[in-house]
């Protein structure tokens, strides 16, 4: 079986689904002839047709809307959004249409589409093409927010959002787009929403995090364990609805919790976390919590973005932190 | 000098304010008498509907409405002239076409009267169009969204939104024609010019001569039309429809009306225009001018009037009445359509809400 990268197992779950379901149809800036600038839809306009993978107008709220209309007769929409940083003018048609008109029409329309966008920094683009901003998304009732983390990830989720009878943004990490391969079969298996994943075992501290910097928390759960600490580390993977229950039951197991995320810090989705063990946690807990994110700041230019950016070190410290406080 | 291109507006015109027929070729629809009567019924309907709606919310048994008065043509002109199997992306005001598509005045009554299952039309071909859409102009990428999955599934269907004046002058109305001119979608884009965006006049929304050339620049066909006239809006829709259906293109049609009445009932529009202006405008009204044509034809009178007057008010009690009577939906509907399933997370906030029902019962 071929061992595949992240950004192949998007192409490969894509596909999949395109050859199963006549109702799914990718559109967005480029996703035809050119398979997106980072190849996500590489091959599948020569395979499934011009109609069926639609080079848009450069406009993402035309993007947006267009793909909330498709959805509403029907079709299984999958819009790209070409980097993260684009999406703001998608916004409106998500949070005010995708995600709200279930509710206003009493379940009359639906619109079971799949906003995806390369997410985050680390790949030396120019500005505007490295931001994290999923906890604006978070806080839209209605709608999904998933990060995949791995090939194997990428390719069950993304299956899932797509045949979820909901709206789903779907950020893919692009700092690990091509980070390293693995066998993903291509068996159609999707794997779980709504579910945080328990990537390590460990008795000593939780790391719980998503998309890119799963990376880095399984590297610090390594460096940890080499002085004999135990770190659990948890995906969460779906950000909303958030499955708080695996995080809790962990942190009952450890009394420690990091949260590790690429986003400023102030109201971002680790501060819901971090309240959640507040209000859930409080006695399990034996240090206060620790959250290790980016700073406040605009995502640098790229010469100092790494630095805005939890390193791992960052993470161990944190984690050595709880320990030391009891 | 080369012309890299040229291009000129249509002005579409058939009844005059008085109601003189001012040219020969009367469409088909209108050459059966039977049918217009049909039409200017509901446009009279519509008008009884919508004063009542407007008593309703001055009377605290409604809450904020925006009335059609004076769009009773361009919005029974657009749903006449659709077909069942077509979509209608509305904004906020459309009664006329959504009346005429089966939208029960009780469901209006009850979309402004705080109950969402005013959107939930029951009966077809409603119960398929697209619910008000409150952000301006976002509707019109429905409509085209729409239109892109007629085509890509092959059906002989088209997807029609309505705006106003103001809608014209946003990007999601652009970026629908445009991406309906790119992909030769299906659409009819509908702007129904009533001259006032809340406060702000057709001259400063705009620095064109006709908002209907805005489809010039997406390579729609254009024309204007006399919005007060049913019979020009019925033949441009139609002929629009056509174009659409059989793959020749979308439209822009710009419909030229009045604003008879405030935005909403929120708005007090004597803030920021003259009465003059007004009283001009209720002389160029579409009823009237409908009413004297069918007269001068034998095919209407004032008998008639009262009758159908009468049968108007009679069908408005009954749907006030039926709205009056809906119970309030319990706490939990506001929770039970934000997800097809509901995600254990927003159960237990169920849950919470439903227990502090119970204490307070």
């Amino acid at each position: 079986m071929a061992q595949i990268t992240l950004i192949e197992a998007v192409t490969q779950a894509l596909a999949y689904e395109m050859a199963h379901d006549d109702s799914v149809v990718v559109l967005g800036e480029d996703v035809g002839v050119n398979g997106g600038v980072f190849r996500a839809t590489q091959g599948l306009q020569q395979k499934f047709g011009e109609l069926r993978v639609l080079d848009t107008p450069l406009d993402e709220t035309t993007i947006a809307g267009v793909t909330v209309g498709l959805a509403a007769q029907g079709m299984k929409p999958v819009a790209e959004a070409q980097f993260e940083g684009f999406i703001y003018p998608m916004m409106e048609q998500i949070a005010c249409h995708a995600a709200r008109m279930r509710n206003r029409t009493r379940g009359r329309i639906t619109v079971p589409a799949v906003f995806r966008a390369p997410w985050g920094g680390g790949i030396h683009a120019p500005e505007h093409h490295s931001e994290a901003n999923e906890h604006l998304f978070a806080n839209i009732p209605g709608l999904r927010v998933v990060l995949p983390s791995s090939p194997a990830r990428a390719y069950g989720l993304l299956l899932a959002a797509i045949r979820d009878p909901d709206p789903v943004v779907f950020f893919e990490p692009k700092r690990i787009y091509r980070q390293y391969k693995e066998e993903v079969p291509d068996d159609g298996e999707a794997l779980p929403l709504d579910v945080c994943f328990v990537l390590r075992d460990g008795g000593d501290v939780t790391l719980v995090t998503w998309g890119a910097q799963v990376k880095e928390c399984l590297e610090a759960a390594d460096a940890l364990a080499e002085e004999g600490i135990g770190a659990e580390v948890i995906d969460v993977a779906t950000l909303t609805p958030l499955d708080f229950d695996t995080i809790a039951e962990s942190v009952h197991k450890t009394g420690r919790c990091v949260i590790v995320h690429e986003a400023p810090k102030t109201a971002g989705f680790g501060a819901e976390i971090a309240a959640r063990v507040a209000e859930e946690c409080l006695y399990d807990l034996l240090a206060p919590v620790e959250r290790v994110t980016g700073y406040d700041v605009h995502t640098p230019l790229y010469r100092l973005e790494m630095k805005q950016m939890p390193s791992t070190a960052r993470i161990v410290e944190a984690a050595k932190r709880t320990l030391a406080a009891s | 000098m080369s012309i890299a291109a040229k291009f000129e507006i249509e002005y579409l015109q058939y009844l005059d304010a008085e109601g003189k027929q001012v040219r020969d070729d009367l469409p088909a629809f209108a050459q059966d008498l039977d049918h217009m009567v049909e039409l200017y019924k509901l446009m009279m309907s519509t008008r009884v509907f919508d004063a009542k709606s407007v008593a309703l919310q001055r009377t605290g048994k409604l809450g904020t409405y925006a009335s059609c008065l004076g769009h009773e043509a361009a919005h029974v002109g657009i749903g006449s002239a659709m077909r069942p199997e077509d979509v209608l992306a509305p904004s906020y005001r459309e009664y006329g076409a959504q009346l005429y598509r089966g939208v029960q005045p009780r469901e209006v009554y009850m979309y402004w009267g705080g109950d969402e299952r005013g959107n939930d039309y029951r009966k077809e071909p409603a119960r398929h169009d697209f619910a008000w859409s409150v952000p301006i102009a976002t509707q019109c990428l429905h409509a085209a969204g729409s239109a892109l999955a007629f085509k890509i599934r092959g059906e002989k269907r088209v997807a029609v939104c309505t705006i106003g004046d103001g809608g014209s002058s946003k990007g999601d109305f652009y970026g629908a024609i445009n991406i309906a001119g790119a992909q030769n979608l299906p659409l009819v884009a509908v702007i129904v010019n009533n001259q006032w965006a809340i406060s702000v006049p057709r001259k400063i929304q705009s620095g064109a001569p006709t908002l209907a050339q805005k489809g010039i620049a997406a390579g729609l066909f254009s024309i204007q039309v006399d919005g007060n006239d049913i019979i020009a809006v019925r033949k441009a829709m139609e002929d629009a429809l056509e174009r659409a259906r059989s793959g020749q293109g979308g439209s822009v049609l710009e419909l030229v009306t009045y604003r008879l009445g405030d935005h909403t009932t929120a708005d007090d529009a004597r803030r920021y225009r003259g009465e003059q202006e007004v009283k001009d405008a209720w002389a160029r009204e579409p009823m009237k001018r409908l009413k004297h044509w069918l007269v001068a034809k034998g095919a209407w009178d004032e008998q008639k009037e009262e009758a159908w007057k009468a049968e108007c008010d009679d069908w408005m009690d009954d749907e006030v009445n039926a709205y009056l009577e809906t119970k309030t939906q319990p706490v939990t509907a506001m929770f039970d359509y934000t997800f097809a399933e509901l995600p254990a997370d927003l159960a237990r906030q169920r849950d919470l809400a439903l227990s502090l029902e119970h204490k307070a019962h």
